[in-house]
């Protein structure tokens, strides 16, 4: 009796669930779902209007859920800000985001992925992280669907795909202006790496980083890594560095771990210089963080939430309402691309009605050849080449007095 | 390799292993008991060091530092000790009754997918209501540091280290000598048995569960004082190893989890320092299976032997 | 069809399972053929993932069910199958052209190292019993990620490189790198097919069927409901209970392959312990030693998730609450008594509707 009661449980499952993958695809039931969770009335007012073809389906993937959700949130709002600013300027260029959940796992993205294509989604965002960017990046290609990832940075995302694009430096080239900087600079003598084994990011820096800081005669005396198995004690990593006598440490990781070490290190009295790369934004504003910590921490970063012209501030300020966080470089990024798009559409002269792959064809005419003003972009102007690499230029930035200062 | 760090190490790992090893009592107590793997355990510690986190800021921002010194230092971190104890006790409580009292005849895997069930839902639910954005832990102790010859130790690992102590022999106390204890270890012995001698199983149970989970809400705050970011996952990864920890010094057996404990913290530590940060968790693994294939039972499980 | 009443019920079962496999596969596939659109997008992306999880979870139950010991490391044969399956299949890129001759050689060549490895961790692991079995191979599966984590393996024209811990080969122009240490692999080619997938659960079942209803199969079906009363009669557990723990590593391995195979890129951290975890999960809400429950419980499972998307940031919770409510419905004797009235009652109602 056990047993078939079971079955039967197992079998209505599935036999529900069949039911409700195998319905018409992109139904509006579940793009207002999804569109509803972001949380926003213009969304579901933008959404409607999705319907009868006047706005462009812009969907995204990225890990809303899970250990690394915290990039996957803040990119999705970044976008969602936007495009509802979009919204309410008016104008033909209009777009329905959905982003859709991939737990920071390729597989997961795929599925995400093709929910959103079967939603309708006309333009992409890409992946929010490297290893599911690499993933749907290549169905984006397949697909002839146009992505413009906020902060999939591998090289792996946009390597022989003429149709994805990143709004990101990616992560061979943050290594390689690190170690140009630091030896520019003259920020250390001895340069020590702490980074994180499993991690493509910090894989991708590091490895670019040590290449080239032997052409620049940077002196890297060692090197320790950790995993998300072992990210609790840096002890050990920090004893190796201070007895190889480094006076610099460079950390390509993210800010959380980063804010470990921090406070590790001035528990051991060791105080030498720290320079990190755009994952250590967001540091400041870790809730109950003391910024003396930070005191003196180089970065260098595409973004920066204290920043004061008028695009940033006012962007932070409408983050920080809705959220009640202050945004972080995904959060940026994403903001960005949604603009980057518009401006992109508009110089293309795209309209919601055309099919993705005419989008496509078009937008990657067009992008290489605009200049772009946007959050991330230093004032310079953010442009692309063909292959879809970003070109802006990054900012040295050091925290005094829990606040980012420019450093040249 | 000069002996000062060779000692610093060892107290570091000491300290982690004090961890380690309170987590691992509360593996160790309801594996001894209810004869199941309660996965959720490490989420316990991830509420309790969250219901902390926030009673600290709450209680903190109620005194002036410059004119109510010692209750400022004192008060908050007490509270909050206190009340993540309370509300992981009655966590741990709810969750048992819930999830676990309605499996007490089922197969053991049935109740050890549950417990994952629970994980699942501790770790999303604490997502949904405190974002996954970390949180910085600031120390319930401060970071002050003690000069010890020539070695600093700060107060965190010292408290570490002494909490971890006086629950060992405060728990060793309760199982030997009060009634209620003398009951947990009738009920882990024969549960028939002790039904029979008039025990009652199911409230034996729920107190083991219950001083599991408030040992849980003690180990989040240590861990998270000595290691402060604080994310819904923090407490999944140190659940896995205070498992092995428990297992390493034979589930079942308090002392056991002690050592194991220790030892653990220890071995990770010498392992990243003298043999490769890449591989410390193979390592630690690797000593595991060694320990567990010389003695089957871990080092202080006792093996039973098998009537025909 | 008298003669499916008559026949053996172990005989049955199975005849059964592969008609269900059969029937979904045609199913399936007929609509993947002939309707316009498939089977839609999302479930299109999964079939393939859902093989190789309905294989790795028949091989788990192997262990679990038929051989009653609990493995909490699948997730590490898995992950040598998919690393070695994809770095075969990547190296023979030119020299077999023919697609699903590679994925079949790369599916061997995944299936026999991860047998081979099942075979070294279990000598070692199959003295243990219980709860201690179950944490060693918890143990393994986290050495084989943090390993193959810092594996590098390229090809040239001068044949394998191999390092460890970091990156050394000096690959020539042409070569291509295998696995990347913490990058994983990117496969320049997907080859895997849902057809592969069929084939490979369809064997899967066969394997398992054919050795549990063996004299190979009793005999651990004996050592696992008394140890002693087995040796007793001269059967030799440790043998039989490695046979078992053998086949399924290797047919683990070769689910790996298929998986590895359909993915654009995999890291060593996707199999880790979430992921033996998950496949556990599988195999105990399917019914241990019930393969035709696991290979419903392992699709449903898979699916799930991606039903759930409409509960957007509430789906992993719901996917929490259901599987805690599915274990407690199927396993709490006052809820079971419960549901079976209410089924009583909804099938007398319906008859006295016919009346």
């Amino acid at each position: 009796m056990k047993k078939y009661l079971a079955m039967l449980l197992a079998g209505a499952l599935s036999v529900s669930l069949l039911a409700g993958c195998g319905g018409d695809s992109g139904s509006s039931a579940s793009s207002t779902g999804s569109a509803g969770s972001a949380g926003s009335a213009s969304s579901t007012g933008s959404d409607s209007s999705a319907a009868d073809g006047t706005t462009f389906k812009l969907g995204g993937t990225g890990p809303l859920t899970g250990g690394a959700s915290i990039y996957g949130l803040a990119a999705q709002r970044g976008a969602q800000i936007a495009v509802d600013e979009i919204a309410e300027a008016g104008g033909d260029i209009q777009f329905t985001l959905r982003y859709e959940d991939d737990v920071h796992d390729a597989e997961k993205a795929v599925n995400a992925y093709n929910t959103l294509k079967e939603w309708g989604m006309q333009i992409s965002l890409g992946s929010v992280t490297s290893k599911p960017g690499e993933a749907t990046s290549v169905l984006n290609y397949e697909d002839r669907i146009f992505a413009l990832t906020p902060s999939a940075s591998s090289p792996a995302v946009i390597e022989s795909k003429d149709n994805v694009f990143q709004m990101c430096f990616s992560d061979p080239n943050q290594g390689l202006a690190s170690a140009q900087y630091i030896s520019e600079q003259n920020l250390g003598e001895k340069v020590f790496i702490i980074w994180k084994n499993d991690d493509v990011y910090s894989t991708g820096i590091k490895d670019q980083f040590v290449t080239e800081a032997e052409a620049l005669n940077l002196n890297v005396v060692g090197d320790a890594t950790f995993t998300t198995d072992s990210q609790t004690d840096f002890t050990v990593q920090l004893t190796q560095a201070q007895q190889a006598g480094a006076d610099l440490l460079f950390l390509p990781i993210y800010y959380d771990a980063a804010s470990l070490i921090l406070s590790q290190a001035n528990a051991m009295g060791y105080d030498p210089a720290i320079f990190g790369v755009d994952g250590m934004d967001g540091i400041l504003t870790v809730d109950g963080f003391d910024p003396a910590l930070a005191e003196g921490v180089m970065l260098l970063t595409p973004f920066n939430a204290d920043a004061q012209d008028e695009a940033t501030q006012a962007f932070v300020q409408k983050y920080q309402a809705q959220y009640g966080e202050v945004p972080n470089q995904f959060a940026a990024d994403a903001y960005d691309c949604v603009y980057a798009l518009k401006q992109a559409l508009e110089t293309a002269g795209c309209t919601p009605d055309m099919s993705a792959e005419d989008i496509c064809t078009k937008l990657i005419e067009v992008f290489p050849t605009i200049t772009f003003e946007g959050l991330t972009g230093d004032g310079a102007g953010i442009t692309w080449d063909s292959t879809g690499a970003v070109s802006k230029s990054p900012k040295g930035m050091v925290i005094q007095n829990g606040a980012y200062v420019g450093m040249d | 390799m000069d002996f000062l760090t060779l000692m610093d190490y060892l107290i570091r790992g000491l300290s982690l292993g004090s961890i380690y090893a309170i987590i691992a009592l509360g593996y160790t107590m309801v594996y001894g008991i209810a004869k199941m793997l309660n996965f959720a355990h490490g989420d316990v510690i991830m509420v309790g060091a969250y219901i902390c986190f926030f009673t600290m800021n709450r209680v903190g921002a109620m005194f002036d530092p410059e004119t109510q010194a010692l209750a400022a230092a004192v008060a908050p971190a007490l509270a909050g000790v206190l009340l993540s104890m309370v509300v992981c006790t009655v966590l741990g409580v709810v969750i048992e009754g819930l999830a676990y009292k309605p499996l007490r005849q089922a197969p053991s895997l049935a109740v050890l997918i549950t417990a994952i069930g629970v994980s699942y839902f501790l770790q999303n639910a604490a997502q949904l209501l405190w974002t996954s954005s970390p949180k910085y832990f600031s120390p319930i102790v401060g970071s002050g540091q003690v000069q010890a010859g020539p070695l600093t130790i700060s107060h965190v690992i010292l408290v570490t280290i002494v909490a971890c102590v006086v629950i060992m022999l405060a728990l060793t106390f309760f199982t030997n000598k009060t009634k209620m204890g003398k009951a947990m270890r009738a009920v882990s012995e024969d549960k028939g048995a002790a039904q029979l001698m008039g025990i009652n199983v199911n409230r034996t149970i729920s107190m083991t569960f219950a001083i599991g989970s408030a040992l849980a809400a003690i180990a989040g705050v240590l861990l998270c004082s000595a290691y402060p970011t604080l994310t819904p996952t923090t407490g999944s990864m140190p659940g896995i190893k205070a498992f092995t920890a428990a297992v390493f010094g034979g589930i079942g057996s308090i002392p056991g989890a002690l050592l194991g404990g220790l030892l653990l913290g220890i071995i990770e530590i010498f392992a990243s320092a003298y043999i490769s940060t890449q591989l410390s968790t193979a390592v630690v693994f690797g000593v595991l299976i060694v320990i567990l294939l010389v003695k089957p039972a871990g080092l202080l499980g006792k093996t039973v032997r098998e009537k025909v | 069809m008298t003669s499916l009443k008559t026949m053996k019920k172990s005989t049955r079962t199975s005849f059964l399972t592969y008609a269900m496999v059969v029937v979904a596969f045609v199913i399936v596939q007929s609509l993947r053929v002939f309707k316009d659109g498939g089977v839609g997008a999302v479930l299109e992306g999964q079939l393939i993932p859902i093989c190789a999880y309905i294989t790795v979870a028949l091989a788990l139950n192997l262990v679990v069910g038929v051989s009653g010991e609990l493995s909490l490391g699948h997730a590490g044969f898995m992950s040598i199958g998919a690393f070695m399956g994809c770095a075969m299949a990547s190296a023979l890129q030119d020299s077999v052209t023919l697609a699903p001759l590679r994925l079949a050689i790369s599916m061997i060549f995944g299936a026999v190292l991860a047998g081979l490895f099942g075979f070294l961790i279990g000598i070692p692991v199959l003295r243990l019993n219980g709860d201690y079995l179950a944490i060693v191979t918890l143990a393994f599966g986290e050495i084989i990620k943090s390993i193959i984590t810092n594996v590098y393996l390229g090809v040239d024209k001068d044949g394998l490189q191999f390092s460890f811990l970091t990156d050394r080969n000096q690959l020539a122009e042409g070569g291509i790198a295998l696995i990347k240490g913490p990058m994983g692999v990117n496969n320049s080619a997907r080859i895997s097919t849902f057809v592969a997938g069929f084939i490979l659960v369809m064997i899967t079942l066969i394997v398992v069927f054919n050795l549990v209803n063996s004299r190979a199969g009793r005999a651990i079906m004996a050592a696992r409901d008394n140890r002693i009363a087995a040796e007793s009669v001269g059967i030799s557990v440790t043998k039989y209970k490695m046979m078992a723990f053998v086949t399924s590593a290797a047919l683990a391995g070769a689910a790996g392959t298929l998986y590895g195979c359909s993915q654009v890129t995999f890291t060593a951290t996707k199999f880790d312990f979430n992921t033996s975890i998950l496949i556990l999960v599988f195999v105990v809400l399917g019914g241990l030693g019930n393969m035709w429950g696991t290979v419903i419980a392992a699709a449903a499972l898979t699916i799930l998730p991606e039903a759930l998307r409409e509960f957007a940031d509430y789906r992993m919770l719901v996917y929490a609450i259901v599987l805690i409510l599915v274990m407690l419905a199927t396993n709490n004797p006052t809820i079971q008594s419960g549901l079976s009235r209410l089924i009583q009652r909804l099938k007398a109602g319906k008859g006295g509707e016919e009346q």
